[in-house]
């Protein structure tokens, strides 16, 4: 008894973030242990785990930045379009233009930072509602790319080969294949700086004031103006770190795929706004966490493996899980949501009575 | 001096006209017309030609943007609805009208993909298809309206599922329509000249504008839109209006089901109605409506619909690439956008006023 007590006391003494969290969290281990007792063999190697975050670099990044706008109350669906035009401009500028990498990269922040500017600009200061701003962003930047280049390429450079052959060994992780040989697991380098921008953007919306203040913005505009917050400058702060996450995630995306293409990343907006959602952001702003993104991401891309390795693999089924899981998760946060609200108001009842 | 009460007599003229919504829509019209006017006159010829069946056609640059724009605007009706109820946009209506046209083609043609006589009258195809796209509507509206989910985000899981719902119904099949009636619905009924989907664009304005009239669902909208506890302490109940305007947007995505499905006789269901939604939501917003709910002017959207597919038309009409043309369109929505600002329209009143006070007194120095 006193210990259903406890973790009923200690359920609602959670934030709705930490709480949204580790519902993830908890539903990522059962989905992998599911699949590990359930599928066996190819998910107990650790390289299958390192599989999905390698192909998933990239949109690790792009939720981190999503996570941050939704936080404050925004949203931004450009950054699919910005990932495609970084990676169709740093193709071309390493093929045609006889480019490095360095100043690839720096093609690539100079995008993003671009992007993020103008819109954070119209949003917070004009006052023109985000949607619109970054639909119009998302438009400009697709026909963009294929202005810039209509045909998808292959880069073959050879600077930028290198860097993205590049592999980076995890000690005491591999396995060993059908012959008996040892084989390293390996992670990209896109992986250890989405981990790296995963690690920094928690610190910053945990410990800082200006993370803090992205909260408060978000939980409510009205009482952060009143706090002394100064809602314009945050509001701008977060859609212009997101253009610039998009474009480094771009570049991530890029070094991944090796190649420039108008149809690159499509749809990538609404995976990232998906995996913040799963990893238990709320759209209306005040409530999540970048933790909780990173296992969006993750629970989202294996749910995907999970469903093509179990013979469902004609092409709709993917898209009707993710729907299905989407679907899930949005009714259980608003079902939580709905009755934390209702035990919160009914104590404060009790309180005064 | 003489000029200066009839300038302002003309700034308040314009002021007054400036507050009307449905001028933003008109002004983007009218420049666009005086751009053609200059450029290219024979953007508005218009010729009386016959096509392969012997019927009478109109053909024109402009009759082609009142054909194409039809769906759009039937669009916008449904999407002008559901902004103002619930403050937020369907993003699945692309999907929808995948599902939707899928369903019409699946009632059609039966197991059969290609067969020599449809298998059901097209009015059932299109209610059975229609019941589909209202189904998706109640879903979005449910998560809406009971769970409280963004609209964005309610419908982004219809956005996402959508189209593979669509390749499943047929079994990913792609199913032929060959019967010449059931071309009629997106090109020339034989003997009138005037483009089907038009036609059928008007029918439903006009419906709407009776609903609009002769109930109280579009007062109840705007009620929800702007104040939903308000409206709720007034009687109303606002989860039942919100699901209903998606439900009605819901039918306006049949009805473009049928003209797109109708328009090839067939589907391709990655790029039927592709980047539809994005279009519709810009439909609302260039008619002068707050994205975030409240006040609505249903013929302002129409009229931002078929503006839209006039800078479109335009657009490849001066040979932009098709690919390339979302670049522009994104230019001119965003300076539409800035100009409707309220905090830029504030800045440019207060910068006329500022000249207004600075001219007299420079003149007397």
């Amino acid at each position: 008894m006193t210990a259903v007590k406890k973790i009923r006391g200690f359920l609602r003494n959670m934030s709705d973030t930490n709480l949204l969290t580790s519902i993830t969290v908890f539903v990522f281990i059962v989905m992998y242990l599911i699949a590990i007792f359930g599928l066996g063999e190819g998910f107990t190697k650790p390289q299958t785990l390192f599989n999905i975050m390698n192909a998933n670099a990239a949109l690790i990044i792009l939720s981190c930045g999503l996570t941050l706008v939704m936080i404050s109350g925004g949203i931004d669906i450009s950054v699919g379009g910005v990932t495609a035009l970084v990676s169709m401009c740093c193709a071309v500028h390493l093929d045609y233009q006889g480019g490095n990498v360095l100043t690839a990269l720096l093609i690539a922040l100079g995008i993003g930072l671009a992007f993020g500017l103008v819109q954070g600009y119209l949003i917070a200061y004009l006052e023109i509602q985000p949607f619109i701003v970054t639909l119009a962003g998302m438009f400009f930047a697709r026909g963009l790319t294929t202005i810039v280049h209509t045909d998808p390429f292959n880069v073959q450079n050879e600077g930028f080969l290198k860097l993205k052959d590049i592999r980076i060994n995890v000690p005491g992780l591999g396995s060993y294949n059908r012959h008996g040989a040892y084989i390293d697991a390996y992670v990209e380098i896109g992986v250890i700086v989405a981990l790296v921008i995963v690690a920094l953007m928690f610190v910053m919306l945990k410990w800082t004031r200006t993370g803090r203040s992205f909260y408060a913005v978000g939980g409510n505009r009205q009482s952060a103006l009143m706090l002394g917050i100064n809602v314009r400058r945050t509001t701008f702060l977060a859609h212009l770190t997101c253009g610039l996450l998009a474009g480094i995630g771009g570049f991530v995306y890029f070094m991944h795929v090796g190649s420039g293409s108008p149809s690159h990343a499509s749809g990538e907006e609404m995976n990232a706004i998906a995996s913040s959602i799963i990893g238990g952001t709320m759209l209306t702003g005040g409530v999540g966490n970048v933790f909780g993104t990173l296992f969006g991401v993750l629970a989202l891309s294996l749910i995907k493996t999970i469903v093509s390795s179990i013979g469902l693999d004609q092409a709709w089924w993917k898209d009707i899980t993710v729907a299905a899981m989407l679907c899930i998760f949005l009714i259980v946060q608003s079902v939580i949501v709905a009755v934390r609200k209702r035990i919160g108001v009914s104590a404060s009842k009790q309180k005064t009575g | 001096m003489t000029a200066k009460p009839n300038r302002s007599g003309a700034g308040a003229f314009f002021a007054g006209l400036l507050r009307h919504q449905i001028m933003i829509p008109l002004a983007a019209m009218l420049l666009l017309t005086i751009f053609h006017l200059i450029v290219d006159r024979s953007f508005f010829s218009i010729s009386l030609m016959h096509n392969v069946n012997g019927d009478p056609v109109l053909t024109g640059s402009i009759i082609s943007v009142i054909d194409s724009g039809s769906e759009l605007a039937i669009l916008a009706i449904g999407m002008t609805l559901v902004t103002a109820a619930s403050g937020g946009q369907d993003i699945s209506v692309g999907a929808g009208i995948a599902i939707s046209g899928s369903v019409i083609l699946r009632v059609l043609c039966g197991t059969n993909p290609s067969p020599e006589h449809m298998q059901a009258p097209i009015i059932v195809a299109f209610l059975i298809g229609c019941l589909a796209a209202a189904a998706c509507g109640a879903f979005n509206g449910a998560l809406v309206a009971f769970f409280r989910l963004q609209p964005m985000v309610a419908t982004l899981i219809l956005f996402t599922a959508g189209r593979s719902i669509a390749a499943w119904v047929n079994n990913n099949r792609l199913p032929v329509v060959n019967d010449i009636e059931f071309k009629y619905f997106g090109g020339y009924i034989p003997g009138i000249p005037i483009p089907t989907p038009f036609l059928i664009a008007i029918v439903c304005f006009i419906v709407t504008w009776a609903m609009l009239k002769f109930t109280n669902i579009g007062l109840y909208a705007q009620a929800v839109g702007i104040n939903e506890k308000t409206s709720r302490l007034n009687g109303l109940n606002p989860a039942v209006i919100k699901l209903t305007a998606y439900v009605i947007l819901g039918l306006c995505v049949g009805v473009c089901g049928l003209i797109k499905t109708s328009r090839v006789g067939s589907i391709n269901y990655s790029v039927i109605a592709k980047d539809i939604e994005m279009d519709a939501i810009l439909a609302v917003a260039l008619g002068g409506n707050a994205l975030s709910g409240g006040k609505f002017s249903m013929s302002a959207s129409v009229l931002g619909a078929y503006v839209i597919q006039y800078l479109t038309t335009t657009l490849y009409s001066l040979n932009v690439r098709p690919a390339a043309i979302s670049a522009y369109k994104a230019v001119v929505v965003i300076l539409l956008v800035v100009c409707s600002a309220p905090a830029v329209r504030e800045k440019f009143s207060r910068l006329m006023k500022k000249a207004r006070a600075g001219k007299p007194s420079g003149s007397a120095a």
